[in-house]
């Protein structure tokens, strides 16, 4: 196919420009101050923030881990299920999915404000209301709600994959079913596991909308350090470049380490559906 | 038993996923302005929803962009993947790795890097053309579905038995009669989902959408997150009513189709 190669040529300009050089214009805004002067002064001010980016490592992982606990024993139930049930159960998972994530988010709200159905819920029971809205507990909690179905679905996909003759000779040479699972099943669907956890690290570290929602503006995450800087009432684009730059950084670094993780992967493929 | 307890654990995975949507859709009936006590039964909401022009205004800016980043990344996206597939492997990789940019950055980093580019086209070099508005608006979803685009079409290509393509060349069949008659059909369930997945991610985006639109071209998501600074009237909950119906019968029938072109498969087989 000769000469074809020109056909990819509009879609790398269009990278290109919309995709790299935006990136090098938050990196020199990172580094310059508002009369364009280079400076380090956005970095060394960031220190203030410390707090910020612990509650968000923090939030982003705990969720990470709670979708993983949750998610892992779904995908692994759905693998067994007949293949038209795992149909209908693929079109349960994707169909929240299909909504706007605002609107889930939004239920939540709804369910957990102060005077909203749980609380009015529990003193129908007679029982205490829980103040829980504007807590970390709340954002969290919308974090694993929004994310879930991102962990569910390359779990199962690598689950499914696996090839059923291997679990056959593992029981043939006497494997108990646990060690089945423990010696075969599992650590063949440790790159779905991977892309599962960087799918729901990646956009819990960086949000704004659930903490925005849920949160209540108390429990303030990066994301909403950053969408302050630009739209917010704190407007200074250059800390918003420079908090945007740190926070890639680290995000790729997770991506890097966990890419090290698989090295049996070929890096492609089970990120994808 | 063992069983017994799988099913029940799906159960409640499930309820947990559909519980709170379930309850916004039995509230948008409720007649009276309060999310959480039931003051009888009314179609009040619906009937506000389609009498708000801001909502109906942002419900089209949705559609509208949607539609046309969906169907412009689409070719942009096919065309990308066939140029890419013609190159030699380490190229190849490259390209490969740059388009995982977009979807690898985080919502947030995208929208606000877009938005400074944005910022500069229309300032500092007075292109009108990029102030935030439907056009910028349009460029950012086109950046974030091109690459998803791609994807869900190179794995086509490379399934493609190569030997019909240099058959049809050797039979006398120009490059463009080719790429129709040959190529085009084996990839189009490929460019078919990619385009699927475009229009999906349009409409579900808030972040880049929140960055990259003017105040005259705000999508849903972001005109809903505006409300939930303030107050979010119920009308929401219609519409959130609607759309899941919306959705649920397009996948129904979306399944019953493939399930009956299962069948015809397999009755022509036995034949």
């Amino acid at each position: 196919m000769r000469g074809s190669k020109a056909f990819s040529y509009p879609y790398i300009l269009w990278l290109l420009l919309f995709t790299v050089v935006p990136l090098f214009i938050v990196i020199y805004f990172a580094f310059t101050n508002d009369a364009g002067e280079f400076t380090f002064d956005n970095f060394s001010y960031m220190s203030l923030y410390a707090v910020v980016f612990w509650r968000s490592f923090r939030l982003a992982i705990i969720s990470t881990v709670i979708c993983l606990i949750l998610g892992y024993p779904l995908a692994y139930i759905m693998s067994r299920l007949k293949k038209k049930h795992q149909t209908i159960a693929m079109i349960l998972i994707m169909l929240p999915m299909w909504m706007n994530f605002l609107l889930r988010t939004y239920a939540w709200l709804t369910i957990l404000e102060n005077n909203g159905l749980l609380n009015n819920f529990l003193s129908w029971l007679h029982l205490p209301e829980i103040a829980i809205i504007n807590t970390p507990a709340a954002v969290g909690l919308g974090m694993v709600y929004n994310y879930l179905p991102f962990m569910i679905l390359p779990i199962y996909t690598s689950l499914t994959k696996t090839d059923q003759s291997l679990i056959e000779a593992a029981k043939d040479m006497g494997c108990s079913e646990r060690q089945v699972f423990t010696k075969v099943i599992f650590p063949l669907s440790i790159p779905g596991v991977l892309s599962g956890i960087i799918m729901v690290f990646v956009p819990a570290v960086s949000t704004f909308v659930i903490s925005k929602i849920l949160g209540g503006g108390a429990n303030m995450l990066v994301g909403d350090l950053i969408e302050m800087q630009f739209l917010g009432g704190a407007y200074n684009a250059n800390m918003g470049a420079a908090i945007s730059l740190v926070m890639m950084v680290i995000i790729m670094i997770f991506i890097w380490l966990t890419g090290k993780i698989d090295k049996n992967g070929d890096g492609e493929g089970s990120v994808l559906l | 038993m063992k069983k017994y307890i799988g099913r029940i654990y799906m159960v409640l995975i499930f309820l947990f996923m559909y519980a709170p949507i379930f309850l916004l859709m039995i509230f948008s009936f409720n007649s009276t302005k309060s999310r959480s006590v039931w003051g009888g039964f009314s179609l009040r909401w619906y009937k506000e929803l389609f009498q708000d022009s801001e909502i109906l205004h942002a419900i089209q800016v949705t559609l509208l962009v949607a539609v046309c980043a969906a169907v412009i990344s689409t070719i942009l996206g096919t065309a990308a993947a066939l140029g890419i597939f013609a190159m030699k492997k380490r190229p190849r990789r490259l390209m490969l790795t740059l388009n995982n940019v977009p979807s690898m950055n985080p919502d947030i980093i995208m929208g606000v890097s877009l938005m400074l580019l944005f910022i500069f086209f229309a300032q500092t070099l007075h292109m009108d053309f990029f102030k935030l508005g439907f056009g910028t608006l349009l460029l950012a979803h086109i950046t974030f579905d091109t690459p998803y685009v791609l994807l869900s079409v190179m794995p086509k290509l490379r399934q493609m038995d190569k030997r019909q393509y240099e058959a049809a060349l050797d039979l006398g069949a120009g490059t463009v009669q080719t790429f129709f008659r040959i190529i085009l059909p084996q990839i189009s369930t490929g460019i078919v989902t990619g385009m699927i997945i475009a229009f999906t991610l349009s409409i579900d985006d808030v972040v880049v959408s929140y960055f990259t639109s003017g105040p005259t071209s705000e999508t849903l998501g972001v005109l809903i997150f505006g409300m939930t600074k303030r107050r979010i009237s119920p009308e929401i909950n219609a519409l959130c009513t609607l759309m899941f119906v919306f959705v649920l019968l397009l996948l129904i029938i979306i399944n019953l189709r493939e399930l009956r072109a299962e069948r015809e498969r397999e009755r022509s087989e036995e034949r």
